[in-house]
């Protein structure tokens, strides 16, 4: 242990815990620009910097280790001066355009020159006049706003393995963008995770609140919504809850204020997902094994990431859609069947933890399956929350509501779709049953729970074993779809059965369209308040869903029916990395 | 070598050479460099597939570097030195000139494809300041006024 003094007060750390961590952990908060909670520091930004008790140096907080002995000042005039000078410096390349900014009210430079009191330009301010925004549909850059600390580029090369962004030039000419394409023509999965990490507005969602609001107006149209799992435990950060308070009533009852004709549970789309799916792997694993692992698809940054880097996988993909897409082609099929609707008029928006969805409703055609585009937008879990604050509705003291009847109910297992895990978890609650015949009673798989980055188990399911393995974000992948090259290669066994792979780090609840300010504390409570849900629903399984079986009784008969593949199933192409 | 390459040439002797030596992505892009006069996007694209590295890293190296150029160069070189003796005697107002009558920004090439013009740090001849090196001839004390001069000698080589 090492024992040092910030601002006089002792404090007793592990060896190499840097000076910023060091003083959070004895409540003192340094402030940051570059340095993120989910990233090694790179001492960009120069926000953090400290005095150390024996030197003129002004070291970087976020680091330099604290070293035994130490005596640290993080705050005294001088340095208050020095990281008001770096704000400014900062400012004066950047716009001043907060008003119409899309991190506007959640801006970590904005928070900063608030709490310094910055009033006027310092320094001549010499950003471009030109505004160039750069996007895929997903996403949209604006170089602008960038301040060059690197997260983005972290995020994108570390985390994600994607290196759709990266540095270019050097010094005062430095820019982040693709290696000399835009967006759209560059691997970007469109993750989103970069804009969840931006600490201003150079990257964000594309918006389509407007697009939404349009549909809702249309009085000829018949305008469904419906909500993804990790959106409940997540909307209530931006109306003061807890991350993980689930909130599910109430966002019923403000899409119902807001003026949608029909509320859906994306839930119940993936209680769908999880019949389809888990009768996949069911017949692979019956029949020998030699299409397996079977490798899941809910994840659209996932989908195009493999379709990019490891097509050689295309096989063991499952073929099913996402739950949304499952949900818009049974709305714009089977509900309008049931109440008569004519599928022309009906429009199904998507509220979505994520920005890969805005690109998924366009992927291929069998994301039309039903004639028509299965879900016409896309939103993210941010839009949604402006749009509830737009409407003038008091979430925090809206009535619990139920959602609209065909395809809303769910089990437990459709909830935790929304944690890393949770795909895993639900099929193997329902391919247990199915496998052997018997209604068991295990339901909860603890052992794939949690935040490491790879989690495997070996289960024993009618007398054979199951290997799974669960990857969340894309560089953890890699060492994955590796030892089973290596066994195909080898022509051994498969070494796992079953791998669910989610793009962002946690699943859907650390999704990309998700509320600002992610850290592993905040996606370990949103899950939370999946898991503690599931455990209170009276169906835990999706295969005892009675809105599931009235829906293959009524509608598809039985799981992998031709109509089930017509609707619910889609496939995968290899593609180019670069467009050029 | 200047001409815009349509198919992408082949560069697996470089790749071999260089492949799993560390650091040696930037010696692999020295060679390709060398062969072609640019690093054309096709064979960047080449090089990341077969040497494992992403096209970001790649652009990264090339575009940090001052050497490396991701276009054709033009059939005449002008290089304007910057050095601080050539700065103080009025270096930039020869980038300037030369940029106006060319059309282009320093950094560029025309799009005729005849002049690359840039701006190079210190020559190694101050006692010449302004210097300019036409196609590696170097021109001592060069003025404003000469500009459009030297880029007709160019042309008129061209001609002859």
């Amino acid at each position: 242990m090492i024992h040092a003094k910030i601002n006089g007060i002792p404090c007793e750390v592990k060896e190499g815990t840097t000076i910023l961590e060091a003083a959070r952990q004895i409540y003192i908060e340094i402030p940051v620009l570059c340095k993120h909670p989910d990233l090694a520091p790179t001492a960009a930004c120069g926000i953090c910097i400290v005095k150390a008790k024996g030197t003129n140096k002004m070291l970087r907080a976020c680091c330099t280790p604290i070293d035994e002995g130490m005596e640290i000042i993080t705050h005294d005039p001088e340095i208050i001066e020095v990281r008001r000078s770096v704000v400014e410096l900062i400012m004066s390349n950047h716009p001043n355009e907060c008003l119409t900014c899309g991190r506007n009210q959640h801006c970590e430079l904005q928070d900063l020159c608030g709490n310094f009191g910055i009033r006027d330009n310092a320094f001549e301010n010499t950003v471009s006049k030109e505004v160039i925004l750069d996007t895929n549909r997903a996403l949209v850059f604006d170089p602008r706003k960038c301040i060059t600390c690197g997260r983005c580029v972290q995020v994108c090369q570390e985390m994600q393995n994607v290196h759709a962004l990266c540095f270019i030039e050097r010094g005062y000419k430095t820019v982040i963008t693709s290696a000399g394409v835009s967006l759209s023509e560059s691997p970007c999965v469109k993750c989103g995770q970069c804009s969840a990490h931006c600490p201003t507005g150079a990257i964000v969602e594309y918006d389509e609140t407007g697009k939404v609001w349009d549909l809702v107006k249309a009085e000829d149209l018949h305008t469904c919504v419906q909500i993804a799992p990790a959106v409940r435990v997540a909307i209530g950060e931006a109306f003061g809850y807890e991350p993980g308070a689930n909130l599910t009533g109430k966002l019923y009852a403000a899409l119902r204020r807001m003026g949608f004709d029909a509320i859906f549970d994306t839930n119940f789309g993936a209680d769908v997902t999880i019949m389809e799916e888990a009768s996949e792997f069911v017949s692979r694993f019956r029949d020998g094994g030699d299409e397996l692992p079977l490798i899941s698809s809910c994840c659209p940054a996932w989908v195009d990431f493999m379709e990019r880097y490891h097509n050689d996988m295309i096989e063991y993909f499952s073929t099913c859609k996402s739950p949304h897409e499952m949900l818009g082609v049974l709305a714009k099929t089977y509900y309008a069947k049931q109440q008569g609707l004519d599928p022309m008029k009906i429009r199904m928006i998507s509220v979505m933890p994520c920005t890969a969805k805005k690109w998924e409703i366009r992927r291929s055609v069998e994301m039309s399956a039903s004639g028509y585009q299965d879900v016409d937008v896309s939103i993210t879990t941010r839009e949604l929350a402006r749009m509830i604050k737009q409407a003038g509705i008091d979430f925090k003291h809206l009535p619990d509501e139920e959602c609209d009847q065909l395809l809303g109910g769910y089990s437990g297992a459709g909830t935790i779709f929304g944690a890393t895990g949770g795909v895993m978890e639900a099929a193997l609650r329902t391919a247990q049953d199915l496998l052997t015949g018997e209604e068991l009673q295990t339901v909860e798989f603890k052992q794939i729970r949690g935040l490491a980055g790879v989690r495997e188990a070996e289960l024993e399911i009618a007398g054979k074993p199951l290997r799974i393995a669960v990857a969340h974000g894309l560089a953890n992948v890699e060492s994955v779809l590796d030892k089973v090259r290596t066994a195909k290669e080898a022509g051994e066994a498969t070494p796992y059965h079953f791998i669910e792979v989610m793009a962002c780090p946690g699943g859907c609840v650390g999704g990309g369209g998700q509320p600002y300010g992610i850290t592993d504390e905040q996606r370990k409570k949103r899950a939370a308040g999946l898991y503690s849900e599931d455990e209170k629903l009276k169906h835990r399984k999706s295969k005892d869903n009675p809105h599931v079986k009235k829906l293959y009784d009524d509608f598809l008969g039985e799981p992998l029916s031709e109509k089930s593949h017509r609707l619910l199933h889609t496939n995968y192409q290899p593609r180019a990395t670069y467009a050029r | 070598m200047s001409e815009q390459l349509s198919s992408a040439p082949d560069i697996s002797r470089t790749v071999k050479k260089w492949l799993k030596k560390r650091g040696s992505l930037i010696m692999a892009l020295h060679e390709i460099q060398n062969t072609f006069g640019y690093v054309p996007r096709s064979v960047s694209l080449q090089l990341a597939h077969l040497m494992d590295v992403p096209l970001a890293r790649i652009y990264e190296v090339l575009t940090f570097y001052n050497y490396f150029r991701l276009d054709p160069p033009g059939k005449n070189t002008i290089s304007v030195c910057m050095g601080t003796a050539c700065y103080l005697k009025g270096a930039p107002k020869l980038v300037e000139a030369f940029a106006e009558e060319l059309g282009v920004q320093e950094g560029e090439t025309t799009p005729d494809g005849q002049f690359f013009l840039q701006s190079v740090r210190c020559v190694g001849c101050c006692g010449l300041a302004p210097v300019v090196v036409v196609n590696g001839t170097v021109m001592s004390k060069v003025d404003v006024s000469q500009v459009k001069e030297i880029i007709a000698s160019c042309m008129q080589k061209e001609e002859v």
